[in-house]
């Protein structure tokens, strides 16, 4: 199935109280390694044809008024996958 | 005088602020989230709970649904929006009021009785507040850290659109200890902290005078009964 798939993170310079509970679990766990951690969103728009240009226009744009919140997160990525 | 109070699936205390319309001595007319008409309200109140599961961000599935299409249309022709809580993200994504709200600093969710300073009393939900007063309402939220760039929070100190003040305690790690905000035109309010808990005596927070005696919210719905009998 085609799909456009929208990754969405909170702002780099936003607390990620998420990432921050896992990161200090891994640290717990003795993954010293690991100085970080961010948790975001991995949103899979699906359709039935192959998306066209206007539905990648379009995807983009919901991707930024609708599935992302631009005072706290980012849209990193828009990935079509055929 | 009638006041819609908004229920989408999920709200949770759409009950609680029909009783403090109702205790205020308003009209309390019901508002669904499918249905456009606002039924000629005259004011409305955005409730608190978790609208939607709080799926995708807290408040905004909400805000594209039909009745708030009508709510964004009245609040900026002027009618009184009040949002509380998942009101006041409501209405953050629906752009009536700047920035966003994010998971408490502390990670955990917080219900106390908290102490607020009331910055502002030009508005249509404040106007029987004193400035600078002290006041008691219950805050219950996992998602009420206020945020806002730079350039937004100079404009809402220097335009005064900070209606309300953590005080004492900031529970959340909202910015400027913003515990509340009004828009330009002060038609729209949203706060965290649920006034409509704190509305009838024997059931709202404690005062020094006796326990569960605090009605510090009623004065927002006061407020507002007044303002429109007066329009």
């Amino acid at each position: 199935m085609p799909k456009i798939i929208v990754e969405v993170m909170p702002k780099a310079d936003l607390l990620d109280p998420a990432g921050k509970a896992v990161a200090n679990s891994l640290q717990r766990k003795g993954h010293a390694e690991i100085s970080n951690v961010r948790i975001g969103k991995r949103i899979e728009l699906h359709y039935v044809n192959t998306p066209t240009e206007a539905d990648i226009a379009a995807a983009k744009q919901i991707a930024a008024d609708f599935l992302s919140n631009g005072v706290i997160e980012d849209v990193v990525n828009v990935i079509v996958e055929n | 005088m009638k006041i819609g109070v908004v229920t989408f699936p999920g709200t949770l205390d759409d009950r609680d602020a029909q009783r403090a319309v109702r205790i205020a001595g308003g009209e309390v007319v019901s508002l669904w989230h499918a249905d456009a008409n606002l039924h000629a309200v005259d004011a409305v109140v955005l409730p608190g709970g978790f609208s939607f599961g709080d799926y995708l961000r807290c408040g905004a599935i909400a805000a594209q649904a039909p009745v708030m299409e009508s709510i964004i249309d009245a609040a900026n022709g002027g009618m009184p929006v009040l949002g509380i809580c998942n009101g006041f993200q409501v209405l953050v994504e629906s752009h009536l009021l700047p920035g966003g709200l994010i998971r408490n600093e502390h990670q955990h969710f917080i219900c106390r009785d908290q102490k607020l300073i009331v910055e502002d009393v030009d508005t249509p939900w404040t106007n029987g507040f004193k400035l600078g007063q002290e006041i008691t309402i219950p805050l219950k939220n996992g998602e009420g850290g206020y945020i806002a760039d730079a350039d937004t929070l100079k404009r809402l100190e220097g335009d005064g659109l900070i209606a309300f003040r953590y005080s004492e305690v900031n529970p959340n790690g909202s910015v400027n200890n913003i515990a509340g905000l009004r828009n330009e035109r002060g038609n729209v309010v949203g706060l965290m902290p649920h006034p409509e808990h704190a509305v009838e005596p024997g059931f709202g927070p404690d005062t020094p005078s006796a326990m569960r005696s605090g009605i510090d919210g009623l004065t927002f719905f006061t407020s507002v009964l007044s303002q429109v009998v007066n329009s």
